[in-house]
């Protein structure tokens, strides 16, 4: 019996890759827009910091090169990062567009399945996204990465993952509760994500108001570490407070925004939210 | 999902005294108040529907047929009052009732960029299938359905309106669902497509021996297809039987039909209303 149950859930888990797979490939012009946006902007920021050297603020050819290396790691990690937390997060407005909310919430399958399939898709098109822009990346610059600790990066990239799936599932409560204004809610979020995490400088610069708000990010840790790992060849050992906080965090806003989930589903079913856009 | 044989004497569905309101809220012109009102959708709503039949609910824009049908759905859960469907709760065993129903709307619920194939895969691996043969199964079941196999990997979009919609009923014949819930299933289609639907939603209770909840519009599409049917106006039930027993109780007059009954108990037409929805 549970085994029959598991691999129900299990068919309709790939059901949710399979499904995101179609979209990206129906949807292939977006995609590449999104692809060609996102690569424009992390050589921006690139560029920025390769035109420092031009107003005057050189201190030294090595921080220059260190700061670039900084800030693109923090593009291109934004770049993942935000792109799965948007799938994620706008999952449900997605289908309210497209008009098939109804048909997927009345499916025979257990809303963790619904949201780890979901989830899952987002992961995989992320990584995807990413190393291509990553691969990009090594042909316009010349990046020094003869420090970087690859194992310890790839670890606390991995750690990363369920935090960032929490604060997705977390925020794509919000339009299932708010059809007309959760989505402008969630894209707030993001932004907030942007400013407290670190992604362009470190957060001590911020006001301390916001530095407290920038502890609690998971964003923050991944964003450290993978640096550190990066730039200055952080050592697994060395990653492992990083990897500690990001799996705690995890254990804690995967359930809880589940379960955050599952109540947000009672209040839409309660008040009739359950349903398409237009 | 085939329903057991221990569930073949329960009623597919049974509702008792089902309620529904709706809080209506709006902004008053050049102020920030909100104004709410409340909209009874469903009014005490009980009836029982038996296996194996089809069943007419006739009701005007508003009367409730949607709220009801959400409700068995699993997607709304109702403010007071039971409903079960083969004898599991809507609400407390959602679960179960799911594995049994599938539902045709009005607007085909569809990925429109996507093909019928991926739509239909989607839905399989949803209710357990999509495995090997499920291609095969899609195709024969489509031309059954008398739709061209070159529509299957075109996009939804580029589909008529009748052939999305013959799409959709194609997706729960995939589910094999044991109640099937079709709320407007032939709103907007031409009379051509309109009868083809019609023919299949007999096809379903002969060959596939599943109950049929339809909502509808059409008072002439109510007489031919439903074996029992309910008229809903304003959230109630007023009146229920065969389409006979309506026409002979509640017409007047010999020779009077469904419409006449339907006026007689609501003081609509539904001409009228779909005029009014319509402009």
């Amino acid at each position: 019996m549970i085994g029959t149950s598991l691999r129900w859930e299990l068919n309709a888990f790939v059901g949710f890759i399979e499904r995101q797979k179609n979209l990206y490939r129906r949807y292939w012009l977006w995609e590449a827009v999104w692809l060609l946006y996102n690569l424009v902007s992390v050589l921006s920021i690139g560029y920025l910091a390769a035109g420092l050297s031009t107003l005057g603020l050189t201190p030294g050819q090595a921080n220059l090169h260190q700061t670039q290396l900084y800030l693109l790691v923090g593009a291109l990690l934004w770049t993942y990062l935000s792109l799965v937390f948007f799938e994620i997060a706008f999952a449900i407005t997605w289908e309210r567009w497209e008009g098939t909310i109804e048909y997927t919430f009345m499916a025979p399958i257990k809303r963790l399945t619904h949201l780890l399939g979901i989830s899952a898709a987002s992961l995989i098109y992320g990584i995807a996204r990413t190393a291509a822009i990553g691969i990009a990346l090594i042909f316009f610059f010349k990046l020094d990465l003869s420090h970087a600790n690859w194992l310890s990066a790839l670890a606390i990239f991995a750690a990363a993952t369920l935090p960032l799936l929490g604060l997705g599932i977390f925020t794509s409560v919000l339009p299932l509760l708010s059809p007309e204004k959760g989505e402008q809610m969630a894209f707030a979020v993001q932004g907030v994500l942007l400013l407290i995490s670190g992604v362009y400088y470190p957060i001590s610069v911020l006001p301390a108001p916001l530095h407290v708000v920038g502890i609690l990010s998971p964003l923050t840790y991944t964003l450290n570490g993978v640096r550190e790992a990066l730039l200055h060849g952080l050592s697994p050992a060395g990653a492992l407070p990083d990897i500690g906080v990001l799996l705690l965090m995890g254990v804690i806003l995967v359930p809880a925004s589940v379960w955050c989930f599952n109540r947000a589903e009672v209040r839409a079913k309660r008040l009739g939210l359950l349903k398409r856009s237009g | 999902m085939a329903i057991k044989a221990s569930e073949l004497n329960t009623a597919a569905v049974e509702l008792h005294g089902i309620s529904k309101r709706f809080a209506q809220s709006a902004r008053r012109p050049f102020g920030r108040r909100k104004v709410n009102k409340e909209k009874l959708a469903l009014d005490q709503v009980s009836m029982h529907v038996d296996t194996g039949r089809i069943t007419g609910i006739l009701g005007a824009n508003g009367s409730g047929k949607s709220t009801l049908i959400r409700i068995l759905a699993t997607l709304m859960t109702p403010d007071a009052g039971t409903a079960s469907v083969f004898g599991y709760d809507v609400v407390t065993q959602p679960d179960s009732v799911r594995r049994h129903i599938n539902r045709v709307s009005v607007e085909a619920s569809f990925f429109k960029e996507m093909s019928p194939w991926e739509n239909m895969l989607y839905a399989a691996r949803l209710y357990g299938s999509g495995g090997k043969g499920t291609r095969a199964r899609v195709e024969g079941m489509l031309e059954r359905l008398g739709l061209p196999l070159d529509t299957l990997d075109k996009p939804m979009k580029q589909l008529s309106r009748g052939q999305q919609q013959k799409v959709a009923i194609a997706r729960s014949f995939l589910t094999s669902p044991s109640l099937l819930l079709m709320d407007e299933p032939t709103t907007g289609l031409d009379p051509r497509s309109k009868r083809e639907v019609q023919e299949l939603v007999r096809s379903i209770r002969r060959d596939r021996a599943a109950t049929v909840l339809l909502c509808t519009h059409d008072l002439e599409e109510a007489e031919v297809l439903c074996d029992h049917v309910l008229v809903l106006d304003l959230g109630r039930v007023l009146a229920e039987g065969t389409p006979a027993e309506l026409i002979r109780e509640h017409a007047g007059e010999v020779g009077g039909s469904l419409e006449d009954a339907f006026m007689k108990l609501t003081g609509k037409r539904l001409e009228e209303d779909e005029e009014a929805k319509d402009e």
